[in-house]
């Protein structure tokens, strides 16, 4: 659907040049709702602006359904901008204009008849649960509602790719629920393709089946949410999660850890529907012999599925660990080892 | 006779205020307006930028601008003769008149136009708006609250210089107020115009104010 090829950008500036992104390869399938994160400056929006063409890689290529996009100019160009819709954090709503006004203005653009556009706004009011601030103005609404005119507004043109830049970051967070679940009903009922960007890792926890991890230009982790969450490589993914999942040990628990003399290891496993209702910690006990205590526990809904996140110590002779974690394998539990030397 | 002045004189001159003030207000509008909006898709990083021409019309605009407006009707004399037959009246005034509000227009509503929000103009990119359509549909609707203040300036401006069209013979009541109050010592009607043209001032303001609070929907 989306397909970014090694892009990289860079933006000439008085005190040199700067690199915004680079060497970027990431695909967005048909139906996903792909997030990527990042810190401010981490170049999301450049990234974003890419797929509908308002920015421009200095090399690499963007496909969009199959298309190598920068070749588009001129009325080639608008017409593949209207089968892109796009929501933003500031909105970015017409203020003189009414509601009605501002879902109509893609069918206006597009020169439909009035009674269509009439239709269709119609028809998106309801769809995003407005019908009656029809003519009501921006400045009357409150920042969930703009955002669902925004939404509204985008889908007018009925494009199959939604761009979401930073769509909840000046939302509440209850508000940014409600608009969250908005996006997943977009997802679901109108098949649409979603790109977000976020900094808000809450937000890629709620909807986002795939993930990309932004940072200084370059992606430094991607995948399934299930996957990033579970088991994140680098220290900067870790802390997005841990704005989420936190199951960091708490400083006495690492102590313990750490003035335990015998032989231990420490690991995060993950549990997920195949294996949540099995008995597989006393299963690993009584297979191996080692003793496992958890000191941390969380359950968590990742992709629409149930997911746990156990941290446990497991003790025991060194052959009963090795013998453990031969059996968890076995049982399909996906683990990652946890560094509890670490001060911080 | 209202001070020592013909009733009938008193209404003529209000009424070439009215036409020397209306009509280059809207040749300057029809004129200014596209000029403004020149100036700022033609800028850098405007919807068509063009360094070349934005300058060219930027330097265009602040020659005639910095020409003080009596010298302005005294140097375009041949070229008004030209145009509109006359050298003087009122209705030669408005050439000079025009001159004069035309590139001041241009840039208030430069001003007013470049106060829309970079967002707007992003969302239009967005949704494969065409440049015209950026500048009638987005840009046009969301700065005429500016527009509107910046013509009613452009207008009180223009009230003020038709007082020096009375050079060319123009009228008005900026010219009643020279020739029939200040040069005939008659202080009173002096007075009165003055009076007259602070009315007038406060109406076109007034008047300003109201049309561009009604377009906005800003809070």
């Amino acid at each position: 659907m989306i397909k970014f090829e090694n892009i990289y950008k860079t933006f000439a500036s008085r005190g040199g040049n700067v690199q915004a992104l680079s060497d970027i390869s990431l695909e967005v399938k048909k139906g996903d709702i792909f997030g990527v994160i990042g810190f401010s400056g981490a170049g999301k929006s450049t990234l974003i602006r890419m797929v509908n063409a308002l920015e421009k890689p200095t090399s690499g290529r963007v496909f969009v359904e199959g298309k190598d996009i920068s070749s588009y100019r001129g009325r080639e160009l608008r017409n593949f901008r209207h089968n892109i819709g796009m929501i933003f954090q500031h909105f970015n709503l017409l203020e003189n204009k009414s509601v009605f006004e501002n879902i109509a203005l893609p069918l206006v653009l597009l020169g439909e008849k009035k009674a269509v556009i009439r239709e269709r706004v119609k028809e998106l009011l309801t769809f995003v649960e407005l019908e009656e601030k029809e003519n009501s103005y921006p400045s009357e609404l409150s920042g969930g509602q703009k955002q669902r005119v925004g939404i509204a507004r985008a889908l007018a043109s009925k494009p199959s790719i939604l761009l979401c830049d930073e769509a909840t970051s000046a939302l509440d967070p209850k508000t940014t629920e409600a608009i969250l679940a908005l996006l997943q009903k977009v997802n679901r009922e109108l098949n649409i393709t979603i790109l977000m960007i976020t900094h808000q890792m809450n937000v890629i926890q709620q909807i986002c089946n795939k993930v990309a991890v932004l940072e200084r230009g370059k992606i430094i982790e991607q995948g399934s949410v299930i996957d990033v969450f579970g088991s994140p490589k680098s220290e900067t993914t870790r802390g997005f999660v841990r704005t989420v999942i936190n199951d960091q040990l708490p400083q006495p628990v690492k102590e313990y850890l750490r003035s335990y003399s015998g032989p231990q290891k420490v690991y995060r496993l993950r549990f997920d529907g195949s294996n949540a209702d099995n008995p597989v910690m006393a299963d690993a006990i009584a297979a191996s012999g080692a003793r496992i205590s958890i000191i941390c526990g969380i359950v968590t809904v990742l992709e629409g599925k149930v997911i746990g996140f156990q941290t446990a110590q497991i003790t025991g002779s060194e052959e009963e660990i090795d013998s453990c974690l031969k059996y968890l394998d076995s049982r399909g539990i996906k683990r990652q080892e946890v560094d509890f030397r670490e001060e911080i | 006779m209202i001070f020592g002045v013909s009733t009938a004189k008193i209404w003529t001159s209000i009424f070439q205020t009215l036409y020397m003030v209306s009509l280059p207000l809207l040749a300057g509008i029809i004129i200014g307006f596209p000029l403004a909006v020149i100036l700022v898709i033609t800028r850098k990083g405007g919807l068509k930028e063009n360094l070349w021409l934005y300058t060219s019309l930027n330097i265009f605009i602040n020659i005639v601008r910095s020409i003080p407006f009596i010298i302005l009707i005294v140097s375009i004399m041949p070229f008004t003769k030209l145009v509109i037959g006359t050298r003087v009246g009122s209705t030669a005034a408005l050439l000079p008149l025009t001159c004069f509000i035309a590139p001041f227009l241009a840039r208030l509503l430069e001003s007013a136009l470049l106060g829309v929000d970079k967002g707007i103009i992003e969302v239009s990119k967005a949704m494969g708006a065409t440049t015209l359509q950026t500048i009638f549909k987005f840009m046009l609707p969301e700065s005429l609250g500016a527009m509107i203040l910046g013509i009613t300036t452009g207008a009180v401006a223009l009230l003020g210089a038709t007082a020096m069209a009375g050079a060319v013979g123009g009228g008005g009541v900026g010219d009643l107020a020279i020739t029939y109050g200040y040069q005939r010592f008659n202080q009173p009607l002096m007075i009165a115009t003055v009076i007259l043209l602070v009315g007038f001032v406060q109406l076109l303001q007034g008047l300003g104010n109201f049309l561009s609070k009604k377009t906005v929907h800003k809070k």
